[in-house]
């Protein structure tokens, strides 16, 4: 069913991790993927997953919802593993007819699943532990000296918002069209990829109808509401930030910085 | 013989998580051929799930659904054609318009069934002249049209497909009382043109009482009552009890009863009324 | 009493249509209207009788063609002035859906006011206010979605009052709710006209709805036609059926009963009126 559909893919909870700053929750998920990628050896990796692991325990987030995250890298995860196994030169490790895997080949293979899967894991747990409301709200603060270089960020902004308010409610009515055209005997499960495209049409047509009476009804009733851009507006939820915050962006600079660390003894 | 029938049919949503409830519950329904039925209830009391069960949009969780004596979840039955046999409308069915004419989108149901041109032809005909849609409309854009007109056009588009069964959700939803009684008399004149079977979902115990055959209530996930309309009216009492509001009237002639006026309470229009009220006064002047 | 809002001889057309011929169509044609300070005026009309139309010239969405509008005394042409009239005219329309901007209730109520530059300090306590005052202050972290079409409503005006508002236009608030949804906006609307002095228009085409007005206009292709207090505009039963509309059932019994040879008054709105009335003829 339509209705299931979950947007984001936010996990309510009161943890350290849910209660941090959103901007230094993006902050500190940016450090943690330059330090990701900075490692260049197992022992660099090693120390971030360990900042990784500790912040995941600390968020109170099951197991089983991180695993889920992974699902859809799977064929990258797949596709870079076979690439490398089998194509990198070096000392043979296995051979069988033309197939030959290296000891080089399985290293490099094994460093890149395990970035991948903390790259994925990281930016799971920062939009895990902040709701998509306020990840936006977060973006919008941090980019806001950009509009200085008139970058339209609070429309940006607001056109976010206003796309996470509205899709539950246009998921529902393409729900409903969808029943509506059933009813009237549209058959959308059967022919070829053509006919099924066309089967479309009853659909999209009144979706995109509705999505523009919708628009046009919300821009009239953000009018009568004084709405006139992001000039002198201000904000009924200010982000706060405390001890707690520096000091989570403290350490994760110092997992950073053992990692370049690292780099150096063993570059 | 019953045109829809259901058996101990039940319907649960949300399975095996917290909010696991069920939408209706063991409905045992019997509804003859050619009754134009009323359907009250509140919001959430069952009446829209039951009526997405009616024409198989929904599948029972359990207990059967049996449209003119066949079972619709049996084995080798095609949905498609017990939708053709069942026709829904839904509520604000404007939205569902998407053809260029008015002409085409009545004619979407009928072309699905696969007829032919010609019988496509007569069926558009006859709805646009039963619903005063106006022929030089059928070339227009429905999007040009007015809104009562394009709800009109929507509903044409189910009726087109000559449903031995027709299922109205809220149809007067949203329209000025103009058109919604140019709507509801336009109903009336289909079930009397076509005698089949016409369900009409409703909140407004008004409109319902005055030209249904029989009443359908609905009252968490149950059926309340099923009835003619003087039968359910008797019960005024109980159906305010579960907060349906029951017309000005009946409210005004249970008050009387109660102020000790010895008055039937069955009174729900105001033909009815002005009849009992002559009736008691004639009555008097005679035990006088 | 001083007029909250007054029109003064406003016509009105939309732009015609360059593709066709037709010329502009009037929909208001020389309407004059006052609505004092204080009032819950509803307003009365088939589809197009221009009521909508009337009403988003209320609070500067539509300015006359000709004739003038002022609210809260100032003239709605004035653009300059545009944010302070819908400040002091609120306005609420018929999806709930479509007006609910934010993700969450307490953003969404505060959205006029981080329009305005309220500060946050003061923006909560206002938002906490208006929150309370349509009764909607324990849902003020849900999602507008988890809401009902009645709750959703209530969380529109809430936001309106939020802005401190002298006057409220309501345009078909009710339309597409059910009955409970109905009754829980129709009494906010007439908490907040009561106990907060809060001007309330209502366009409605439901006359129960009209009944609980203190005052009725009726309009008819672009015309104001008729003006009164319920009890008058309902007596005259024949009249409002010839302009599309009901009467509540009770004064056409009453009517019905007079044709019928009964000697009775139609100036009758409500139950409690209508079962006096018969206990007296039945007596």
């Amino acid at each position: 069913m339509l209705k299931d559909i979950t947007i984001g893919q936010y996990f309510p909870g009161k943890s350290v991790v849910h209660r941090l700053d959103p901007r230094f929750k993006i902050i500190i998920t940016a450090v943690f993927i330059v330090a990701l990628f900075c490692a260049d050896n197992f022992l660099g990796l090693a120390v971030s997953c360990v900042f990784l692991t500790v912040s995941f325990l600390i968020s109170e987030i099951p197991l089983r919802l991180m695993m889920k995250s992974l699902k859809p890298i799977v064929p990258i995860i797949l596709f870079t593993t076979v690439l490398n196994l089998f194509f990198l030169d070096g000392v043979t490790f296995f051979k069988l007819g033309f197939i030959k895997i290296t000891y080089e080949g399985l290293e490099t293979s094994a460093f890149m699943i395990i970035r991948i899967i903390a790259l994925i894991m990281g930016s799971s747990l920062l939009t895990y532990t902040t709701s998509p409301i306020t990840l936006t709200d977060a973006i919008e603060r941090l980019l806001a000296p950009l509009s200085k270089i008139k970058l339209p960020v609070h429309e940006l902004a607001m056109m976010m918002t206003i796309a996470l308010r509205f899709i539950p409610t246009l998921i529902e009515e393409t729900d409903k069209i969808m029943s509506a055209q059933k009813a009237r005997g549209a058959d959308m499960e059967s022919g070829g990829l053509l006919q099924r495209a066309k089967a479309l049409t009853p659909i999209l047509i009144p979706l995109f109808v509705s999505a523009f009476r919708r628009a046009e009804e919300l821009a009239l009733a953000m009018e009568c509401r004084c709405y006139h851009g992001g000039e002198g507006r201000t904000r009924l939820k200010q982000l706060k930030s405390g001890a707690a915050d520096y000091f989570a962006l403290g350490i994760s600079f110092i997992f950073l910085d053992m990692v370049i660390f690292l780099n150096i003894i063993f570059g | 013989m019953a045109i829809i029938k259901t058996e101990n049919l039940t319907y649960t949503y949300s399975i095996g998580t917290p909010f696991q409830k069920n939408a209706v519950e063991n409905v045992n329904l019997e509804i003859e051929e050619g009754e134009l039925v009323g359907v009250i209830g509140h919001t959430g009391s069952g009446k829209s799930t039951l009526i997405q069960h009616l024409n198989g949009l929904l599948k029972p969780t359990s207990g059967k659904v049996i449209i003119d004596g066949q079972d619709i979840w049996e084995k080798g039955v095609k949905l498609r054609d017990i939708r053709f046999k069942v026709g829904l409308v839904f509520q604000y069915p404007e939205y569902q318009i998407f053809e260029e004419t008015v002409y085409k989108d009545i004619a979407f149901g009928p072309k699905n069934m696969g007829l032919d041109e010609k019988e496509i032809d007569r069926r558009v005909n006859e709805i646009t002249e039963l619903l005063g849609l106006g022929k030089e409309n059928l070339q227009k854009s429905p999007f040009e049209l007015s809104g009562g007109q394009k709800r009109r056009v929507a509903i044409a588009g189910v009726m087109a497909m000559e449903p031995k069964v027709l299922i109205l959700d809220e149809p007067t939803a949203g329209l000025d009382p103009k058109g919604r009684d140019v709507i509801l008399n336009q109903i009336k004149e289909y079930h009397r043109k076509t005698k089949s079977t016409v369900l009409l979902v409703s909140h407004s115990m008004e409109d319902v009482a005055e030209f249904a055959t029989k009443i359908l209530v609905m009252n968490k996930a149950q059926v309340f009552c099923y009835d003619t309309p003087p039968e359910v009216f008797k019960r005024a009492g109980e159906l305010t009890k579960i907060g349906l509001s029951v017309p000005q009237i009946t409210k005004v002639f249970m008050a009387l009863k109660e102020k000790g006026v010895d008055i039937r309470t069955d009174v729900y229009t105001t033909e009815f009324a002005v009849k009992t009220v002559a009736e008691y006064l004639a009555k008097k002047s005679l035990t006088n | 009493m001083e007029n909250i809002i007054s029109l003064e001889n406003v016509e009105f057309s939309y732009p015609a249509d360059p593709d066709s011929n037709e010329p502009a169509k009037l929909i208001l044609k020389d309407v004059s209207l006052d609505i004092k300070k204080g009032e819950f005026v509803a307003v009365l009309g088939h589809n197009g009788s221009g009521k909508s139309t009337a009403a988003k010239h209320m609070n500067a969405i539509l300015v006359p063609d000709k004739g003038k509008v002022y609210a809260d005394g100032i003239d709605t042409s004035d653009e300059n002035r545009i944010f302070d009239i819908r400040r002091h005219v609120g306005m609420v329309f018929q999806n709930p859906d479509n007006q609910i901007v934010a993700t969450i209730v307490e953003e969404d109520v505060a959205f006029a006011l981080e329009n305005m530059g309220v500060e946050p300090k003061e923006m909560r306590q206002r938002v906490d206010e208006a929150l309370k005052s349509v009764g909607m202050y324990e849902y003020r972290e849900h999602a507008p979605h988890q809401l009902s079409g009645g709750q959703k409503q209530r969380i529109a005006i809430a936001g309106i009052i939020a802005m401190r508002p002298d006057c409220i236009v309501l345009d078909e608030p009710t339309a597409m709710l059910d009955p409970k949804g109905r009754s829980e906006v129709l009494k906010t609307i007439r908490r907040l006209n009561k106990d907060y002095g809060i001007t309330i228009v209502l366009i409605t085409h439901y006359m129960d709805e009209a009944a609980q007005a203190d005052r009725i206009v009726v309009m008819d292709s672009g015309k104001v036609v008729m003006d009164g207090v319920p009890k008058d505009i309902f007596s005259e039963v024949e009249l409002m059926k010839s302009l599309g509309l009901d009467v509540p059932q009770v004064t056409e019994l009453m009517y019905e009963l007079g044709k019928n040879g009964f000697k009775t008054d139609t100036h009758i709105i409500n139950e409690e009126e209508c079962t006096e009335a018969l206990l007296k003829l039945l007596k």
